[in-house]
């Protein structure tokens, strides 16, 4: 009798194609605010690297005979009052300060992530050392607190590491220590840690690739906001020196021309809305494409 | 009150009714949490002068002083001494008032920002006002028409805020308000209280505009999650009308939130009005700040960001309070 020895029908079901969660890549082609923002930040990453290439001037080449001229077939956005070319200026501000953007947001991000992670595993002493300088390093506003460190260790480029490398990391480590707080209560840690792992193995191996995907697309609005500090920075006379370009001192020279020449100002800004809304879109992206089911 | 602590016995029905309390034993735990805040913030403006690469005195005044002035201002600093003895004689002094001395004025510090701290403090309550005036009608508006053209166009809108430069939307708004329509003052303050209401108008919306966009995200989802809950659910059930359903079940549950969320991001609209108080040629702290950078007066820095810091806590105090007031579960807790 054949029928009496067939198994159960559940244990015959052959695995159900439809429940296993699309990959990582497919869930990023169907994910439209991932997609729009990963296109306007590579279009805009990619302008930024061409500039060379399509700046067709050089952004600091002075051309006294033609300043505040208007756009025509030689320099596409006109130039500046110093007859400098303003497109290729765009570009090559773009280059320094999304440079400046994602080498600011690396060291924060690195130890950031660490301390939070020993803090929410560990707990103890150092955790509440670490949280009490947290909440001192929030109180104070934060451009004041940028502002102030810049004039200390010197303006431009090293300034703004230095400053945002002592005060961006709080944001990561706090949002990693809460994350790690959970994961650690979770049933697999406890069997991870029960079946004698090590410390470092299970905080490496079983919790931060639990708790890193929140700080990834921090970094997304991270670069928001570093860009938007440099450029103010800039604004100020305390980021990037000129010659150098930047979008904050480009806004700031063509401020002085904002009754005859407004595009002189408005371009650059326009280039800053832009690259905040690439990225805070690929961070949304992101948020939607690694959230665990 | 203060009659009622002179005699010994009702003094004792005063502390017996008020001190057992546990609000106001809430709202003393709090101020004393603070107290730890407050002395790290002086330890990290006192370790601002180390910052300084070589010797600040030298930095400060620049190559060509000449030797005896730096020597002085070495001594005015009091950098001849050992660190510690440093740290209590600035401490020493703030606890008693006194915040240094300008270099530049050759005048204490208290004197060179006082005169900007009315104008700071009133341009950050009306860009709170405008950041609360903006963001809960949208973020009303979103949470209630879920994935619906008005929530994209709110998404939208917060999008294009994340990324924008406050500065240059303080000069968009004098080209087009001031300049070009006449409206408001191209920049200033005015003499009269409707004049510096007036000239802190486009200022105030502008420092909003920088943390509207976080406060809406947060808002919405904070929103959903109530209008999800199953009070309201209930209330609905029960057949009551949707408009007081959402004013007076989903708006008070809501409103937590919001006021939490505005303590957390006061700090950054506050640091905003830095560069606002510059585009707007308005005298306040962050004006004082960035002269006194210019002039390279560091005691009148470091004044000024002690005293961001110290004005950040008690803000962040009085939400929290506030938030205690309207949440029975934290005051209890």
């Amino acid at each position: 009798m054949s029928a009496a020895i067939s198994p159960p029908v559940g244990l015959t079901e052959p695995e159900n194609e439809v429940n296993r969660r699309p990959s990582f890549k497919s869930r990023a082609l169907h994910s439209p605010t991932f997609m729009s923002g990963a296109i306007l930040t590579t279009t805009i990453v990619a302008l930024a690297l061409l500039a060379p290439v399509i700046g067709r001037y050089s952004p600091v080449a002075q051309d006294l005979l033609h300043p505040l001229a208007g756009p025509s077939g030689a320099h596409w956005l006109g130039t500046d009052e110093l007859g400098r070319d303003v497109w290729s200026r765009l570009l090559y501000a773009g280059r320094t300060d999304l440079q400046v953007g994602v080498l600011a947001v690396l060291f924060p991000f690195a130890f950031g992530v660490s301390i939070g992670t020993v803090c929410g595993y560990f707990g103890g002493r150092i955790d509440s050392v670490v949280m009490r300088i947290v909440d001192v390093v929030l109180a104070f506003p934060f451009y004041v607190l940028i502002i102030a460190l810049v004039f200390v260790v010197g303006v431009g480029t090293h300034g703004i590491y230095i400053a945002f490398g002592l005060t961006d990391w709080v944001i990561y480590a706090r949002t990693t220590r809460s994350g790690t707080m959970v994961a650690r209560s979770l049933d697999w840690v406890a069997a991870a840690e029960g079946g004698g792992l090590s410390r470092m193995r299970v905080l490496w191996r079983h919790i931060l690739p639990n708790t890193i995907t929140q700080a990834v697309v921090y970094v997304m609005s991270d670069i928001v906001l570093v860009i938007l500090a440099v450029v103010t920075l800039g604004y100020l006379g305390l980021g990037i020196q000129p010659p150098a370009p930047d979008w904050g001192s480009m806004i700031s020279d063509g401020q002085s021309f904002i009754q005859t020449n407004q595009w002189l100002a408005a371009i650059p800004g326009l280039a800053v809305v832009l690259t905040g809304i690439g990225l805070s879109l690929l961070g949304d992206g992101l948020a939607d494409v690694m959230r665990p089911e | 009150m203060a009659a009622g602590l002179r005699s010994p016995e009702r003094g004792a029905r005063f502390a017996r009714r008020y001190l057992t309390s546990p609000g106001l034993r809430y709202v003393v735990r709090r101020i004393l949490l603070s107290i730890p805040v407050v002395l790290g913030v002086v330890v990290v403006t006192f370790l601002l002068l180390r910052l300084i690469p070589g010797d600040p005195a030298r930095t400060l005044l620049g190559l060509h002083a000449p030797a005896s002035a730096v020597a002085a201002l070495r001594r005015q600093l009091g950098l001849d001494e050992p660190i510690w003895r440093q740290f209590w004689a600035y401490f020493y002094d703030l606890a008693h008032g006194n915040l240094g001395t300008s270099i530049y004025y050759q005048a204490p510090v208290a004197s060179v920002i006082a005169p900007g701290l009315p104008l700071t403090g009133s341009l950050v309550l009306v860009a709170t006002f405008f950041a609360i005036v903006i963001t809960v009608p949208l973020a009303a508006l979103a949470a209630t028409h879920q994935d619906r053209a008005s929530d994209h166009a709110v998404r939208l809108f917060s999008l294009m805020g994340l990324g924008m430069p406050s500065f240059w939307f303080g000069i968009i708004l004098i080209v087009l308000f001031a300049v070009d329509l006449h409206w408001f003052p191209v920049g200033g303050y005015g003499t009269t209280f409707w004049e510096h209401l007036h000239s802190l108008l486009l200022p105030g919306l502008c420092a909003a505009i920088g943390i509207v966009p976080v406060l809406i995200r947060s808002l919405r989802v904070g929103m959903l999650d109530v209008l999800g809950a199953d009070y309201v659910a209930t209330a609905r059930a029960k057949g009551l009308r949707s408009s007081r359903v959402t004013f007076v079940h989903v708006a008070r549950n809501a409103l937590i939130p919001t006021v939490t969320l505005l303590g957390i991001n006061i700090a950054y609209l506050i640091g905003g009005t830095v560069v606002i108080e510059r585009v707007f040629a308005l005298n306040g702290l962050g004006s004082a700040m960035l002269t006194a950078i210019d002039n390279r007066d560091f005691p009148v820095v470091q004044g000024v960001t002690l005293v961001y810091a110290l004005g950040v806590i008690v803000v962040i105090l009085i939400t929290d309070l506030v938030t205690a007031r309207l949440d029975p579960r934290i005051r209890l807790k």
